[in-house]
């Protein structure tokens, strides 16, 4: 079956590539345009690995097609730093050792990203519930947690 | 003997971990993440059957397909030998492994790999997996481990004879092999006993849950070298592993380590890694595989479940008299389940004068277990604890106090037959007495667990490279995958030893060519092991260093002393020199000699046994069953804390899973043997909403083989969750449970049952 064009803006770029119609956006965003840092655990929205933000939204790229983010944009972890410029939960994530092997870590990111530019207050429960679709087998969840309450007061503190 | 605390500059600080920004980035490159030029997708062909004679395989139509560049079965790979092989922690048969990678005549398990196949795309793999037409004739299968002792039950090796029992069987049966342990006389101490407890449990099989799926990329070029690139916990195990299966000189191949996204004992073997050099050498083009989550449930390895029987008595005052268990163990497909282990485990924490321990490794047609954290020990931990928690509680003594009045201590002997040297059992005790958390007050449908655990860890072969670049920067060469934060430790421990700023030390996980062999990343070994070749390595190189500059002094290197990272004359009598740093060593060094480095090349012995103690709160909901945690607190003898981020880590990652282990997790077949929730949905690890905090409680017996008092920390926080939700859950409800998951309808039935 011929290749449908689609094009996208990816991590603020304008890009262009080639998919088979019934080809993952996770699958198009790591064997097409390069960038692996969007995990798969499970191909079926049960992990969170996957994790991207898609026109705001956040999204597991396993259950949406390459060809629904024509004329979107998208948002992967390899977007979150701005320049050299660690972005405060990928700092925080660093200092308080929130991830050991780290596979979960960029699906982690971007949904907790998600959380705190909506709500920089949130609450334990608000996080956990949050990020409840983010599973991490290593970490028992705790460090995590703490590493996205922390950043939010942080963020608080700066903007007040 | 340990360092001096002198208070340390770099062990126990929470520094950066070397390869933290590449995770929080996106930059990390695990094991599905690398593309080669040319590079080819593969995929397996997964029996349907849980036991299947294999009739014939019939790849023409596959092969036919454009874009198929290969197509492997069981015959394309040497039939190996019969001989035993450590893998993780536990030993295989060689030529079981072979047929746990591919199936040769029959098929032993739904999920069973029977051929695999490589295409330019994905799709056209898929495509051609489904082409390949295995004709199987289908027999009777058994899963649950005491139907598969049974006379009649369907025998899935017909040349395995119990072995460990004597006369040898004259009959081939599904029992691989028989164990026992013990010491004193366990008659006498049931004698002595005024309080007399013995249980039936079960535990379910449950997976390692590993958020990354095995992946791997091969490439086998025309000379017959092999580059292979792969997410597992020790690339040394893959190069020999697919050495041998595959009749290769482990000279031409090289394995790279590519970051692993968890293991926990589950990628201490190979599934993909023969069978993508298979692919590799036949299309002569760069494989990669990579499981679904579906194959890596159905195809690779959980842990056991088991059915056990264990029996304590107790004196009035609380000393524990006896101590009788037998433990019948699922090993899946192939002999080799951590019965031993268990059995070694079962009774540990405490001084026991009379114990006996007899267990079973079992055949049935289940996925082959492999090492899961602390192989065997929580499973036979969670029967004793449940049992000692209930003995405490009719005695009327407090669950710590009653551990107390038994714990292990230095001197214990225990009935493996190791004599403890420095343990911390009671300090774990004192200090989770002491926690706030066990003053709390309780609430209505509430309860509190307490559960102990032991764990021995290991040592091995470790090797460390150290290198002083020219500039005074420091580049570190080892080779254990780094699963949780190791390089950290590793970094840190170099850079104690160096006196030097810990961010000038460059740890690397180094490729298969480019260091010695290191035993797999498990046993809770790499940072007492890796790290103790990471401290002589870093000795060395100081030694070095004091020579060049004794040099460069004209003195003797005993005149040279090194502290805070200079080397400085030891007396004045040795003349009045200025100190000289690291760095004005390395610039210097094309006068003094070359390259400066230094390595170690070791097998570390002397790996510190550990224990902790766990507090578990829950609430049960009397109308549905379901159990919610409320507080959890983990207490660990963890030697020194090098990096104590990454330390509590462990025992709160290790806590959680053993949390899902105790409510949630379990294969579960179908009537004809298949799994029936090979899947995150229906198999539910612990999310972030089912868990509070766990407040991880490090105490510090240093382990005194250890420079730095390492001991293991990985493995013991899985092992006294099973049993702490099982006795909250019992002093919630009132009623003791005994299987494993304690699910709602469980929980329900089991309180019903008692009203
Ligand atoms: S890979 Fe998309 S949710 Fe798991
Ligand atoms: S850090 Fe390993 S899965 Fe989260």
């Amino acid at each position: 079956m011929a290749k449908q064009h689609i094009t996208t803006t990816i991590n603020g770029e304008e890009s262009e590539y080639l998919c088979e119609a019934q080809e993952t956006l996770l699958d198009v965003l790591r064997d097409q345009v390069g960038l692996t840092g969007t995990k798969e655990g499970c191909s079926s929205g049960d992990c969170g690995a996957c994790s991207v933000m898609l026109d705001g939204v956040l999204v597991c790229s396993c259950l949406v097609l390459g060809v629904e983010a024509e004329g979107k944009t998208v948002e992967t972890i390899e977007g979150m730093a701005d320049g050299d410029e660690l972005h405060p939960l990928q700092q925080k994530f660093l200092e308080e050792a929130a991830l050991q092997c780290g596979f979960c870590t960029p699906g982690v990111l971007v949904a907790a990203k998600a959380l705190l530019d909506m709500n920089n207050n949130p609450t334990e429960t608000e996080v956990r519930y949050w990020l409840a679709g983010n599973l991490c087998r290593c970490t028992g969840y705790d460090k995590i947690i703490r590493a996205v309450m922390d950043t939010a007061a942080d963020m608080r503190g700066a903007s007040a | 003997m340990n360092e001096q605390p002198k208070q340390f500059k770099w062990v126990g600080t929470r520094t950066i971990r070397p390869d933290g920004v590449d995770k929080v980035t996106g930059r990390a490159m695990y094991g599905a993440d690398l593309t080669l030029p040319g590079m080819l997708q593969g995929k397996v062909v997964r029996s349907p059957h849980a036991h299947a004679r294999i009739i014939s395989i019939d790849t023409s139509a596959a092969e036919a397909l454009t874009g198929v560049k290969a197509v492997v079965t069981a015959a394309d790979m040497p039939e190996a030998d019969s001989k035993l092989v450590a893998a993780g922690e536990a030993m295989i048969n060689f030529r079981d492994l072979a047929h746990n990678v591919i199936a040769r005549d029959k098929v032993l398990y739904d999920g069973h790999a029977v051929a695999a196949v490589a295409a330019t795309t994905n799709d056209i793999a898929e495509r051609a997996a489904a082409l390949i037409k295995v004709k199987y004739e289908v027999l009777p299968h058994v899963i649950d481990v005491l139907e598969a002792m049974k006379d009649d039950a369907p025998v899935l090796h017909d040349n395995m004879f119990t072995g460990g029992v004597k006369p040898k069987p004259e009959k081939a049966s599904n029992v691989a092999n028989r164990v026992e342990f013990g010491m004193g006389d366990v008659e006498a101490g049931f004698a002595a006993a005024d309080l007399i407890i013995e249980r039936k449990f079960t535990t379910e099989p449950v997976h390692q849950a590993y958020i990354e799926p095995h992946a791997v990329v091969a490439d086998m070029g025309q000379d017959g070298k092999v580059d292979v690139w792969c997410s597992s916990q020790g690339h040394f195990m893959v190069r020999s592993f697919c050495a041998g299966l595959l009749k290769i000189d482990m000279s031409k191949i090289k394995v790279s380590a590519a970051e692993i996204g968890g293991g926990f004992g589950g990628k201490t073997t190979v599934y993909l890694e023969p069978l993508a050099i298979m692919l590799s050498r036949k299309a002569g083009r760069p494989v990669r595989m990579a499981m679904s989550r579906e194959e890596v449930f159905r195809g690779s390895g959980p842990t056991s479940g088991a059915a056990m029987t264990v029996k304590i008595g107790a004196t009035k005052d609380g000393r524990i008299t006896a101590g009788d268990a037998t433990l019948y163990f699922q090993a899946g497909a192939f002999p080799g389940s951590p019965v031993g282990p268990a059995c070694m485990t079962a009774f540990t924490p405490y001084n026991l004068d009379n114990v006996r321990v007899v267990g079973f490794d079992v055949v049935s047609n289940r996925q082959k277990v492999v090492a899961y954290r602390a192989p065997g020990a929580p499973i036979s931990e969670y029967a004793v604890e449940s049992i000692v928690d209930e003995l405490a509680s009719k005695l009327g003594i407090d669950p710590i106090d009653f551990r107390t009045k038994n714990a292990a201590l230095e001197g214990t002997k225990a009935a493996y037959g190791v004599t403890f040297g420095a343990i911390g059992m009671q300090e774990t005790l004192d200090a989770a007495k002491a926690t706030e958390h066990y003053k709390i007050p309780l609430g209505p449908n509430q309860g509190r667990g307490v559960a102990s655990g032991f764990w021995f860890n290991i040592g091995g072969e470790s090797c460390a490279g150290i290198r002083i670049n020219e500039d005074g920067t420091v580049a570190l060469s080892e080779g254990s995958p780094d699963i949780g934060g190791s390089r950290a430790s590793m970094a840190i421990m170099a850079a104690e030893v160096l006196g030097i700023d810990v961010n000038k030390v460059k740890p690397t996980v180094v490729d298969t060519d480019a260091i010695g062999y290191h035993f797999v990343t498990g046993g809770s070994r790499v940072t007492f092991a890796t790290g103790m070749a990471v401290v002589d390595a870093s000795k060395a190189v100081v030694d070095e260093m004091r020579a060049r500059v004794a040099k460069v002094w004209e003195v003797d290197i005993e005149g040279v002393v090194w502290e805070d990272g200079h080397a400085r004359p030891a007396s004045t009598n040795v003349g009045d020199f200025d100190p000289m740093s690291l760095a004005e060593i390395a610039a210097i060094a094309n006068k003094t000699g070359g390259p400066i480095s230094g390595h170690a090349d070791i097998n570390a012995k002397g790996a510190g046994p550990a224990f902790g103690t766990h507090i578990c709160d829950v609430e049960v909901d009397p109308e549905t069953g379901f159990v919610t945690v409320l507080r959890y607190t983990a207490v660990q003898d963890v030697g020194r804390a090098i990096h104590p981020g990454y330390v509590e880590g462990q025992l709160q990652g290790g806590a959680a899973q053993g949390i899902g282990w105790a409510l949630n997790e379990a294969y579960i077949y179908d009537k004809n043997g298949c799994v029936d929730n090979p899947g995150f949905l229906d198999y539910r690890v612990p999310v972030a909403s089912d868990l509070p905090m766990i407040d991880a409680i490090l105490v510090e017996v240093p382990n005194p083989t250890h420079p730095f008092g390492v001991r293991g920390v990985g493995e013991v926080p899985i092992i006294p969750p099973l049993a702490a939700v099982n006795n909250a859950v019992a002093a919630a409800t009132g009623t003791r449970f005994t299987a494993l998951p304690l699910s709602p309808p469980a929980i329900l039935a089991g309180m019903a049952a008692k009203n």
